[in-house]
C-alpha cells in the first residue's frame, strides 16, 4: 500500500499543482495584451518586433549558440577564473565540449563529478545559468508553437519569451523550491569544502556549496545535472524523505504545466486534457511496471543470506527504499530530467527498461516545453492517419496536414531513432563502446543503449557503470545531444510555419475531433507504434535478454 | 457504359491480364513511383543474389529459396493489385476507343462538305451531322436542332434534344444524331476531347498522385527509413553479443516490418475510388477532385429538381369572399386548358372535371412573356396566371385586390406559389401551387448534418417561399432570389470561412460558380462552358448525386486510412514472430518472447513473411470495394474504424502467422 500512497502523493500532487501553474504560465508567457513585464523585457531585449517562424527560430538558435560559447569559455578557463576556492584545475577539451553541449541542450549529461572537477563559477555561472536559459528556451519554443497552432499571425518574439520564461516562470518557482529545500536541510553556501574530524579521529573533507539553488532549477527545468556526482542519492543533495518527495514533484511539475499552458494558448483545454491523460497513462504504466519489477529480488544477491522481502535494494538510497528509487527513475526519464535517485545500473533488468522507454518516447510529459512539442509531432502523425479514417483530408484544429507537415514530423521521429540506434550500433559494434562497458553481455549493451538514449532525449541521466569519460564518448554524445535538441525544435517550428501559411479549414461534426477518448487512444497507439516499436529489437538485446537470461 | 456491374473482383477475364501486368510492372521505372515497393524489390534482388551465392558455396538452400520466393511474391502481389484495379477500367476504355476509332465527320467548306476522319478536325472547324451520323468531335451546335442518342457516353438510351443557342448546345464526340441535322463548331483539338479524357480516366493512365496520396507516401517512406535503422543496426548489436544474423533473415524482418500492405494497395485504392465514381456515371477530371469531395463542408443544391420535384402541383383553390368554390374551380379549369405545363395539368386534375373544352371557346396558350393562360368564350375572358400578370390585365376592384394580396401572402409564407384567377373584370380567387419536396430528402439532409455537412438551398423564389420550403426539406440555409453572382458570392464567403463547397450546375452562367467551388459537378446536358468549368461531370444529370459523390470521396480516404492503420498495427505481431527467432541463437532466454509458440526460428521467419505477402491479395477486394461507409459523425466513424482495423490489425496477424506456421512446419518446409 505504501507504493500506491507514495506514487499518488507525488504524481497526483504534481498533477494538481500543475493546473494552476499552467494557468499562471499561460499568463506569464502569453499575456492577452502587453503588460509592464512585456515593456520591461522589450527594453532589456532591445527588440520587440513580432517574428515569423523563421526569424523566431534563427533568434533562438543564435541565442543558444551564445549560451554554448559563453559556457564553453568559462569551463575551458575555469582554472584562471575567480570563485574557485578549492583550486579546481583545467578540464579535458572533449569534456568541455560535452559539458557545454550537455547544459546548453538542457540535457545535463555529466561525464564528470561536479564537486571534484568544477569550480563554483563553473557550477553557477556556467552551468546553473544554462539550467535556467536552456529550460526557458524550451518553454519559449512551446509558446511559439502554440501561438502558431492557435492561428496567430506571429509567433511572438523569442528574446521576450525567453525572459518571460526565465524571470516570470522559472526563477520564482525555483526560489520557492530552493527555500523549501534549505528548510529540508540542504546546504546553500559559497564557502569551500568543510573539514571535519570523524569519530575515529580521521580528517575528512566534505564537499558542499550552493546546492539548494542548483538543485531547485535542476529539477524544475528538467535539467538533472547534479551538484554532486551521485546526484540526488548524495545525502547533501537530498537530505530527507520530504526533500525527496519535493524533488520528485519538482521534476514533473513544469512539464505537466506545459501541457496546460499549451491548451490555454490554443484555447483548447479539453484537447490539452486528452494529451495530459495520454501522457499520464504512459507515465503510470511505466511507474507501475518499474515498482512491480523492482519489488522482486535482485540477481546480485542470489545465493546470499539476505532477506529480499523489501525488493531490490542494491544501488538504492536506503532512506527511500525500493519504491522511491524506481519511481524517481521513471519520473526523471519521462521528463528528460536526468537527475537520479537510485543507481539505474543496479535496477532489475525490466525496471531498467522503463526509464529507457521514457527516453525513447520522450513525450510522456517530456522536457520543459519540448516534451509537449515532441508530443505535437506524434499528434501530427496520429491526426494524419486518424483523419483519413474519418474520410477527410486530415486536419488538426482546422490546419490541413499534408505532405510537408508529415515529412517534417516523420523526419524528427526518424532523427530520434537514428541518433539512439545509430550511436548504439557504432559503439556497441566496435571497441569504442565495448571497451568501456562495465560488464559484457546484455547489461553492458544496456549501458551503451542507455547512454545514447539519454543523450538523444536530452535526458542526461546515466546508467552508470559505463566508462563514459573517454574522448569518443564525449564527442559522440555531445553531437547527439545537439542534434537531439535542435532538430525537434526546428522541425516542429517548420511545421507550424507551414500550417500558418495555409487557409484554415472550419471544424464541424465531420472533422476529426481531438477532444475525446477515441483520439486519445489513437494518439497512444501512434506513440507506441511510431515511438516504441522501433526500439523493440534493441530492448530485446538489452534489458529483455538480461531478464530472460536470469537463472 | 453500364452504370453498375456486379462482377466479382477476381473475375477470370480481369485476373489473366492482371497477372501478366504484375510482371510487366516490375520495370524499375514504374516501381519507383512507390518507394516502399521499390525498396522491397531492391532487397528482394539482394536476397536473390545472396541466394545464388548460397547455391554456389552451400548453405540452407531451401530456407533461402523460400525467403526469396515470398519476397518477390510480395512485390508481385502489389503489382497485381494495381493491375487489377486498372483492368476494371481498361475494358470500358477499349469499348470507348473502338467508338472513337471509326468516327468520321463532314467538314463544311463554304457550301460544300467533305468527309474526313475525326482526327483531322481542328478547333474551329464546322461539321454537318445528319440523321444517323455520329458526332465526330466535341463542339457546340451553331445551327439546327436534332435529337441525339448519348448512350455511348451515358448509357442512357433516351435521346436528348440538342439545339443552337441556350444551355443545350453542347455535343460530345461518339454520340449519334437520330433525327434532323445540326451544324457543329468543333471546340477541342484532336486527342483532348471528352471521349479522350474519359478513356484516359478509366484506364488510369493520366493518374497523378493526389496531395493526400503524396503525404501518405511520405509517411510510409519515413516509416520504411525508421525500420531500416531498426533493422540495419542489428548486425552491430549482434556483433556485440558475439554472434551474427544472416542477411536474408534481416531482409525478411525488414520487409515484414515496413508497411508493404498499404503501399501495395495504395494505387489500387485510388484507381478504385475513381472507378466507383465512373460506375456511378460521374466523371471526375482528377483524383484530387474525388478527394476534395470527401472534404466538403457545404453543399449548394438547386431547389428545383434536387430538393423538390421539378414541377409544382396545385393543391388548393382559395376563393375571394363572395365567390363560390365551384365557380373558382371551373374558371381555373377553363383557364388552364391552354396551359400545357405540368402546373397547368395539375390544376385541371385538381378541379376534377376532365379536359372538355366548351363549344366555340378559343384557347389562349401560356407563354413565358405573358405568364397567363386562359380561354375566350365569346366575349368572356377567363384568365389565370402569375399574380402580377393577372392584376395588370384589368383595373380590378381595390377591395378584391387587397383580399387577393392577403391570400397570396399567406400562400407564399407557406412556401407555395399563388396563381390568380380572373373572369373578365372579376377577380375570383387564388390557386395554391405547391412545391413537392422529394420524399426521403429530409432524412438525407439529416444524415449530412450528422456528417458535419451544411446544405444550402439555392432558389429563384422569393425569401418567404424559400424559407418555407427550406424548413420543410430540412436544409440548413437557403439563398433566395439567387442570381449567378449571388451564388458566386456565397461560395466565396463560405470558402473564406475555411469551408469547402460543392455545387452542381448546367448553364453557362453557372460556369464561374462551378469554377470557384471546390467540387463543381456539371450536368452532362449542360453547356460546354459549364462542363469545362466543373471538375466533375454527371452523365445522368441528377443533381441529387452530389450527396453520393461526397460519400465516395470519404470512402476513398477512409479506405486508405483504415488499411494504413491495419498495416502498421500488424508490426506488433510480426516483431513477436521474428525477433525471438533471430535472437534466440544469441540469447537462448529470448525464446520466452515466442509467445505464439512458433515451431522453429526458420518457420517463424517464413510464416511472418508469408503472412505479409498473402495479406495483400486478401485485402484486394477491400481495397477495390472500399471500406464499409455509412453517414455518421467523424467521432463514431473513427471508433468503428479504429476497432475494426486498429485492433483487428493487432490481433489478425497473431492468428494468421500461427496458422501459417502450423502449415509450414507441418509440410516440413522449415
Amino acid at each position: 500500500m505504501d507504493h500506491i500512497l507514495l506514487v499518488s502523493l507525488i504524481v497526483g500532487g504534481a498533477a494538481l499543482l500543475s493546473f494552476p501553474l499552467g494557468r499562471y504560465m499561460a499568463w506569464a508567457m502569453d499575456p492577452q495584451s502587453p503588460n509592464r513585464w512585456t515593456t520591461l523585457f522589450c527594453k532589456i531585449g532591445g527588440a520587440s518586433d513580432e517574428q515569423d517562424w523563421k526569424r523566431y527560430l534563427v533568434t533562438l538558435l543564435v541565442f543558444n549558440a551564445v549560451m554554448f560559447t559563453v559556457t564553453f569559455a568559462i569551463l575551458a578557463l575555469q582554472q584562471w577564473l575567480p570563485l574557485n576556492p578549492d583550486g579546481k584545475g583545467a578540464l579535458d577539451p572533449t569534456l568541455v565540449f560535452n559539458t557545454a553541449a550537455s547544459f546548453t541542450t538542457n540535457t545535463n549529461l555529466q561525464h564528470y563529478s561536479g564537486e571534484v572537477s568544477m569550480s563554483y563559477l563553473s557550477q553557477l555561472a556556467g552551468l546553473m545559468w544554462l539550467q535556467f536559459v536552456s529550460a526557458a528556451t524550451g518553454i519559449a519554443a512551446l509558446a511559439a508553437t502554440a501561438r502558431g497552432i492557435a492561428g496567430r499571425a506571429s509567433l511572438g518574439n523569442f528574446l521576450i519569451d525567453v525572459q518571460r520564461a526565465s524571470f516570470l516562470v522559472l526563477l520564482p518557482v525555483a526560489a520557492v523550491v530552493a527555500l523549501l529545500m534549505v528548510f529540508g536541510g540542504m546546504p546553500m553556501t559559497l564557502k569551500g569544502a568543510a573539514e571535519a574530524t570523524t569519530l575515529e579521529g580521521a580528517a575528512q573533507t566534505i564537499a558542499r556549496g550552493p546546492v539548494a539553488a542548483f538543485l531547485a532549477i535542476k529539477q524544475l527545468g528538467t535539467n538533472g545535472g547534479g551538484f554532486f556526482g551521485p546526484n540526488a542519492t548524495h545525502p547533501l543533495e537530498n537530505p530527507t524523505f520530504w526533500t525527496n518527495a519535493l524533488a520528485m514533484v519538482a521534476i514533473v511539475l513544469i512539464p505537466m504545466a506545459c501541457v496546460w499552458m499549451f491548451g490555454r494558448i490554443l484555447g483548447r483545454m479539453r484537447h490539452a486534457s486528452v494529451i495530459f491523460a495520454v501522457m499520464a497513462v504512459f507515465l503510470l504504466v511505466k511507474i507501475t511496471g518499474s515498482v512491480a519489477f523492482e519489488s522482486g529480488p535482485t540477481p546480485a544477491f542470489a545465493g546470499l543470506p539476505v532477506s529480499e522481502a523489501t525488493g531490490n535494494l542494491e544501488g538504492k538510497e536506503l532512506r527511500f527504499g525500493a519504491t522511491g528509487g524506481p519511481l524517481w527513475a521513471v519520473l526523471t526519464t519521462a521528463t528528460s530530467n536526468g537527475s537520479v535517485g537510485a543507481m539505474h545500473d543496479s535496477l532489475n533488468p525490466l525496471t531498467g527498461l522503463m526509464p529507457m522507454i521514457g527516453m525513447w518516447l520522450n513525450a510522456t510529459f517530456g522536457g520543459v516545453g519540448v516534451g509537449m512539442i515532441n508530443m505535437f509531432l506524434y499528434i501530427v502523425v496520429a491526426v494524419f492517419v486518424a483523419g483519413m479514417m474519418v474520410g477527410r483530408t486530415p486536419e488538426y484544429l482546422g490546419h490541413r496536414i499534408e505532405a510537408k507537415e508529415v515529412r517534417f514530423a516523420i523526419l524528427a521521429l526518424f532523427a530520434h531513432a537514428i541518433l539512439i540506434l545509430g550511436g548504439t550500433a557504432l559503439f556497441a559494434g566496435t571497441a569504442l563502446g565495448q571497451a568501456t562497458v562495465q560488464e559484457a553481455g546484455p547489461h553492458g549493451f544496456s549501458e551503451i543503449l542507455y547512454e545514447f538514449s539519454s543523450a538523444a532525449a536530452n535526458n542526461g541521466s546515466g546508467f552508470e557503470g559505463l566508462g563514459d569519460g573517454t574522448g569518443a564518448w564525449n564527442i559522440a554524445t555531445g553531437i547527439v545531444m545537439l542534434l537531439g535538441r535542435y532538430l525537434p525544435i526546428i522541425l516542429p517550428l517548420a511545421i507550424v510555419g507551414s500550417l500558418t501559411a495555409k487557409r484554415r479549414a472550419a471544424e464541424s461534426a465531420g472533422t476529426l475531433g481531438v477532444e475525446d477518448a477515441t483520439f486519445g487512444t489513437m494518439l497512444a497507439l501512434t506513440v507506441v507504434i511510431f515511438g516504441a516499436l522501433t526500439f523493440l529489437p534493441a530492448a530485446a538485446l538489452g534489458p529483455l535478454a538480461e531478464h530472460f537470461s536470469l537463472p | 457504359m453500364s452504370s453498375t456491374s456486379n462482377r466479382s473482383v477476381f473475375s477470370a477475364d480481369l485476373v489473366g491480364p492482371a497477372l501478366w501486368q504484375s510482371v510487366v510492372k516490375l520495370d524499375p521505372r514504374q516501381l519507383v513511383r512507390n518507394p516502399v515497393m521499390f525498396t522491397t524489390a531492391a532487397v528482394a534482388l539482394l536476397a536473390t543474389v545472396l541466394f545464388v551465392r548460397t547455391v554456389l558455396v552451400g548453405g540452407d538452400v531451401l530456407f533461402q529459396a523460400q525467403i526469396v520466393f515470398w519476397l518477390w511474391l510480395t512485390v508481385l502481389f502489389g503489382n497485381f493489385a494495381e493491375a487489377l484495379a486498372e483492368g476494371r477500367g481498361k475494358a470500358q476504355a477499349a469499348a470507348l476507343r473502338s467508338t472513337k476509332a471509326e468516327l468520321r465527320g463532314k467538314r463544311v467548306k463554304g457550301d460544300a462538305t467533305q468527309e474526313v476522319p475525326a482526327s483531322e478536325l481542328r478547333k474551329g472547324d464546322v461539321v454537318l451531322v445528319e440523321t444517323g451520323d455520329p458526332i465526330p468531335a466535341d463542339g457546340e451546335v451553331i445551327e439546327g436542332v436534332a435529337s441525339v442518342n448519348e448512350a455511348a457516353i451515358t448509357g442512357e438510351s433516351a435521346p436528348v434534344i440538342r439545339e443552337a443557342g441556350g444551355d443545350r448546345s453542347a455535343v460530345t464526340a461518339g454520340t449519334r444524331v437520330i433525327s434532323d441535322w445540326i451544324k457543329v463548331r468543333v471546340t477541342v483539338e484532336p486527342g483532348t476531347g471528352f471521349l479522350d479524357r474519359m478513356i484516359a480516366l478509366v484506364e488510369g493512365a493520366s493518374r497523378a498522385k493526389t496531395p493526400n496520396e503524396i503525404a501518405l507516401t511520405v509517411l510510409l517512406t519515413g516509416l520504411t527509413l525508421i525500420f531500416l535503422i531498426a533493422v540495419g543496426t542489428l548486425p552491430a548489436f549482434a556483433a556485440y553479443a558475439g554472434g551474427t544474423i544472416a542477411v536474408p533473415v534481416l531482409i525478411a524482418l525488414f520487409v515484414a516490418l515496413i508497411p508493404t500492405t498499404i503501399s501495395a494497395l495504395l494505387s489500387a485504392i485510388g484507381i478504385a475510388g475513381m472507378d466507383r465514381l465512373i460506375r456511378f456515371n460521374v466523371l471526375a477530371k482528377s483524383g484530387r477532385a474525388v478527394e476534395a469531395a470527401g472534404d466538403i463542408d457545404t453543399l449548394l443544391l438547386d431547389k428545383t429538381g434536387t430538393i423538390t420535384l421539378g414541377d409544382r402541383q396545385a393543391t388548393e383553390f382559395l376563393p375571394l369572399s363572395g365567390i363560390r368554390d365551384a365557380e373558382l374551380m371551373e374558371a381555373s379549369r377553363l383557364s388552364s386548358l391552354g396551359d400545357e405545363t405540368p402546373e397547368g395539368r395539375s390544376i385541371i386534375a385538381l378541379a376534377g372535371r376532365g379536359e372538355a373544352t366548351p363549344e366555340g371557346a378559343e384557347v389562349v396558350g401560356f407563354t413565358a412573356q405573358t405568364r397567363v393562360s386562359g380561354l375566350d368564350i365569346g366575349t368572356r375572358r377567363v384568365r389565370k396566371g402569375a399574380v402580377d400578370a393577372v392584376l395588370k390585365l384589368h383595373a380590378f376592384e381595390p377591395a378584391a385586390v387587397r383580399e387577393l394580396r392577403a391570400l397570396t401572402e399567406r400562400i407564399a409564407r407557406a412556401g407555395g406559389t399563388p396563381l390568380a384567377v380572373a373572369d373578365g373584370e372579376r377577380l375570383l380567387g387564388v390557386i395554391h401551387l405547391k412545391d413537392i419536396v422529394k420524399s426521403g430528402i429530409k432524412e438525407r439532409f439529416a444524415e449530412l448534418r450528422r456528417m458535419g455537412i451544411r446544405t444550402v438551398m439555392i432558389t429563384g423564389d422569393n425569401a418567404l417561399t424559400a424559407a418555407a420550403i427550406a424548413a420543410e426539406a430540412g436544409v440548413d440555409d437557403f439563398l433566395a432570389e439567387a442570381t449567378p453572382e449571388d451564388k458566386l458570392e456565397l461560395i466565396r464567403k463560405e470558402q473564406s470561412g475555411g469551408k469547402l463547397v460543392a455545387m452542381c450546375g448546367d448553364g453557362t452562367n453557372d460556369a464561374p460558380a462551378l469554377a470557384q467551388s471546390d467540387v463543381g459537378v456539371a450536368m452532362n446536358t449542360g453547356t460546354q462552358a459549364a462542363r469545362e468549368a466543373g471538375n466533375m461531370v454527371d452523365l445522368d444529370n441528377n443533381p441529387t448525386k452530389l450527396i453520393e459523390i461526397v460519400g465516395i470521396g470519404k470512402q476513398l480516404l477512409m479506405t486508405r486510412g483504415a488499411l494504413t492503420t491495419f498495416s502498421i498495427s500488424n508490426d506488433v505481431a510480426k516483431y513477436f514472430a521474428i525477433l525471438p527467432a533471430i535472437f534466440v541463437a544469441l540469447y537462448p532466454g529470448l525464446g520466452a518472447l515466442n509467445v505464439m509458440g512458433l515451431a522453429s526460428p526458420e518457420s517463424a521467419i517464413l510464416s511472418a513473411l508469408i503472412f505479409n505477402a498473402l495479406i495483400i491479395p486478401l485485402l484486394v477486394p477491400l481495397a477495390l470495394r472500399g471500406v464499409a461507409y455509412r453517414p455518421q459523425s467523424a467521432a463514431r466513424q473513427l471508433v468503428r474504424n479504429l476497432v475494426l482495423y486498429g485492433a483487428g490489425g493487432l490481433i489478425a496477424p497473431f492468428l494468421g502467422i500461427k496458422l501459417i506456421d502450423l502449415a509450414v512446419s507441418g509440410l516440413g518446409l522449415a
